[in-house]
């Protein structure tokens, strides 16, 4: 049991447990399978960018991508209206979707290797550029989804949302890729010491432009699916996401300072984001003293996590 | 300056005096009995091979380490309490320049004569600092052409050292007596360096006093009336200069050489590198690379590994293995296992479709264990939980567990134990005997004696390129001084 508590993704969970039951309180146990599926979902957004940041933040200092937001809605925008609500062309959209992801990625990743800027410079540079690109292709527009795709982002398996499963199997495939993969072992070995790791034969550049893709490629999956949840793309439909990829990452138990990542803490985390707001929601607090409760909760996670991780 | 009146005699009066000096760090004993007299007039040169412990003399006239045990003693002091460390060498009148440059790159020139001057006055002393900053210049480097108001950092290096040597020989407050001079000339073209020998002549004849250290024995030679020769901490020479011819000093400063078991020169393969510079290597040979320490063989290692490895492709069998001297910067992975420290080069190696073979990775983690004698009782142990030469350990199979046909060492002995180096001296042998080839930096003579060829580096080249009976102490220590005579 002591191994167990040991883990540092248990904290997630504990917490998003104490939230939930914060919240069950207050409704006198109404809606709790509601409340339950409702978290699943919105936690598969935040659990989506989350394993893209996580990868990022673990290459060491300095590495963090905030271009999220920017390349959501840059994904989202272009692929609904190349869709333009025809399902026969949700396919070709998702891999619209992908391709913005993986350009933004490229993008992302020549300003840091090229331009030799900062990595969380860069990210909020090429922020804007997307950012633009989203208004000026959008003009305010909002095309609804295909039929068939907006059923498949609301609907689910009885207890299970559909979103949840494509975000859990991509957990899956993360933590696969971090335990058992030569990839996760030199993401790993990166940030803890870049240097070493290329003189023990890692090929540095490689590994660091494939996580910015994967980052930017998870974000523009996120953006697809969320503009198809909540019925087409809007220019602000990011913006929660940048705190929030960050904050599920640290609360998750994975290290600010890099080298050491955590896959279920992500998910630990997500529904502890989720629920934290349900919380003071249903507490009756307005959207200020919400958003104040919120920051301060994250405030003390982490400074608690980070406590944690150097007594460790 | 000093009364010239003292100098009447031969020697002048002391300027400082240590007797029988100790001083350890730890079990190292950096300075074991130094007992030298400095007196004014005097220009000592200090000279020995790294590591001989020249520093920690300095180091100890000037304040900034604390004898262990002895008696040091300056000149007008006055029996009592005197202050301790730096601040009673400055009130003696002791100066220093190092060899790493001590200037704030942020002040102006004249602004970083104002930190050791202490007493200037409160109100335009910007002045004044200008003022004297450019009557030391003037005096020590005639058309220097450095204005006081520029701001150290926008100095090239050669400035800079020369600003740090002037504003030593300044007036102020208190005068230098004794002016402790660490390669000054590392970074001076010759010209300015005669302007500074120069001025070292004129100031001792004045009174003052100078210890000058220096690896170019012309130098030493031409400025120095006293010679001090260090080796392994101790003062094993010091005679007037007159005593000394180049051979001499040489050999004085060198051990005598162990002698070396060296093995029947083998036949050697092809020859599997030969960069730029000169250096080359055959297949299965050991090849050192010899000189001072910081003269660029880190570098040009570095650089060759970089040069052979890619930063976007890995190798599924790498050309070449690194293995690193300085752990914290160059090898160790502290959050991880010692199995995935030892693991890291051999990874790709033994992956399949892109995963990790978990049971080949144990598998060389216990060979090497058993092998290079790592000591711990659980591979999945922390790496800090290990000590510093088992850590090193850790990093040499590192890279001989890769099938990398070349093994580049950097200075790799450090914080090992001497029953470990001999067993890793063997390893290398018979790897070598394979038809590996290993390219050695050390900065130990006795790791240099075990290689088949040896190339010497003298400011970032090739000075000499030694082989077979050749390689000894005294042609590399004639290898790593004497172009700089003849640049001279």
């Amino acid at each position: 049991m002591t191994g167990f508590l040991q883990r540092p993704w248990i904290w997630a969970y504990l917490a998003a447990a104490a939230a939930f039951i914060a919240t069950m309180y207050v409704s006198g146990g109404q809606g709790a399978g509601s409340l339950a599926y409702a978290a699943l979902t919105f936690a598969a957004f935040a659990a989506i960018v989350g394993v893209g940041q996580m990868f990022v933040i673990t290459l060491g200092p300095g590495n963090v991508d905030l271009s999220i937001p920017a390349t959501m809605t840059l994904a989202g925008t272009l692929a609904l209206k190349f869709m333009a609500t025809d399902s026969s062309l949700i396919l070709p959209g998702l891999g619209i979707a992908l391709g913005v992801g993986l350009i933004c990625g490229i993008v992302n990743f020549a300003l840091i290797l090229l331009l030799r800027i900062p990595p969380i410079i860069a990210t909020l540079a090429a922020s804007f550029l997307f950012q633009s690109v989203a208004i000026w292709s959008n003009r305010g527009l909002r095309i609804k989804p295909p039929a068939p795709l907006a059923d498949f982002s609301t609907g689910g398996l009885p207890g299970l949302p559909n979103l949840a499963l494509v975000a859990i199997l991509i957990a899956i495939a993360a933590w696969v890729l971090l335990e058992r993969g030569l990839a996760g072992r030199w993401i790993l070995a990166i940030g803890q010491n870049a240097r070493a790791a290329q003189l023990s034969g890692v090929p540095v550049n490689a590994v660091r432009f494939g996580v910015y893709v994967g980052s930017a490629v998870l974000a523009a999956l996120t953006g697809f699916l969320l503009a198809s949840f909540s019925g087409g793309a809007n220019l602000n439909m990011g913006t929660e996401y940048m705190l929030m990829s960050i904050a599920v990452v640290v609360i998750g138990g994975s290290s600010i300072g890099g080298g050491s990542s955590n896959v279920p803490g992500i998910w630990g985390a997500s529904l502890f984001m989720f629920l934290i707001v349900s919380m003071l929601n249903s507490y009756g607090l307005g959207a200020g003293v919400r958003l104040i409760l919120t920051g301060c909760i994250i405030v003390t996670v982490v400074a608690f996590a980070s406590k944690r991780s150097h007594s460790a | 300056m000093p009364n010239n009146d003292t100098m009447s005699g031969t020697l002048g009066v002391p300027v400082v005096a240590l007797g029988d000096v100790h001083k350890s760090f730890g079990p190292v004993h950096a300075l074991s009995g130094a007992t030298l007299t400095v007196h004014a007039g005097e220009c000592i040169g200090l000279v020995g091979h790294n590591g001989a412990g020249k520093s920690t003399l300095v180091n100890v006239i000037n304040g900034r380490l604390e004898p262990t045990s002895g008696d040091l003693a300056f000149a007008g002091e006055t029996p009592g309490q005197p202050p301790k460390g730096a601040q009673r060498a400055a009130r003696a009148g002791v100066r220093s320049v190092f060899q790493e440059l001590s200037l704030c790159p942020n002040l102006t020139v004249a602004e970083n004569l104002r930190i050791p001057y202490r007493t200037m006055p409160r109100w335009g002393w910007r002045a004044l600092a200008r003022k004297t900053v450019r009557a030391a210049l003037d005096e020590v480097f005639p058309d220097h052409g450095i204005t006081a108001r520029t701001l150290v950092g926008d100095l090239p290096l050669a400035e800079r050292q020369m600003v740090e040597i002037a504003i030593a020989f300044s007036r102020r407050d208190s005068d230098a007596r004794l002016v402790i001079l660490d390669e000054p000339t590392s970074s001076l073209d010759a010209a300015i360096a005669l302007q500074l020998l120069t001025h070292i002549r004129r100031f001792c004849d004045s009174g003052g006093a100078v210890i000058f250290i220096s690896h170019m024995l012309g130098e030493v030679f031409g400025v120095a009336s006293r010679i001090v020769v260090m080796k392994d901490g101790r003062i094993t020479e010091d005679r007037p200069t007159k005593g000394f011819t180049r051979a001499t000093l040489v050999d004085a400063m060198g051990h005598v050489a162990s002698a070396a078991t060296r093995t029947t020169s083998r036949d050697f393969g092809a020859e599997v590198l030969r960069l730029p510079n000169g250096l080359a290597a055959r297949r299965g040979e050991v090849v050192g690379l010899a000189g001072l320490a910081g003269h660029g063989q880190a570098e040009v290692l570095a650089d060759f590994f970089f040069s052979r490895s890619s930063t976007w492709h890995a190798r599924r069998k790498p050309h070449v293995a690194f293995v690193a001297g300085d752990r914290s910067r160059d090898g160790v992975l502290p959050l991880w296992s010692i199995l995935r420290n030892l693991g890291l080069m051999t990874l790709r190696e033994h992956s399949s479709r892109g995963m990790v073979d978990h049971a080949q990775e144990r598998a060389i983690g216990d060979t090497w264990r058993e092998r290079i004698k790592i000591r711990t009782d659980d591979m999945t142990n922390p790496i800090l939980s290990l000590s510093g030469g088992n850590q090193q350990k850790v990093l040499f199979a590192r890279a001989l567990a890769s099938s990398a046909p070349i093994v580049v060492m950097d200075d790799p002995m450090r914080g090992v134990d001497v029953g470990t180096k001999k067993e890793v001296y063997r390893m290398i042998r018979a790897e070598a005997e394979q038809g590996r080839t290993f390219l050695w930096y050390s900065t130990e003579t006795d790791e240099i004696l075990e290689c088949d060829r040896v190339f010497v580096f003298r400011n970032g080249a090739v000075s000499a390129e030694l082989t077979g009976d050749a390689i000894t102490e005294e042609n590399m220590l004639r290898a790593s001084f004497e172009m700089q005579e003849a640049a001279e």
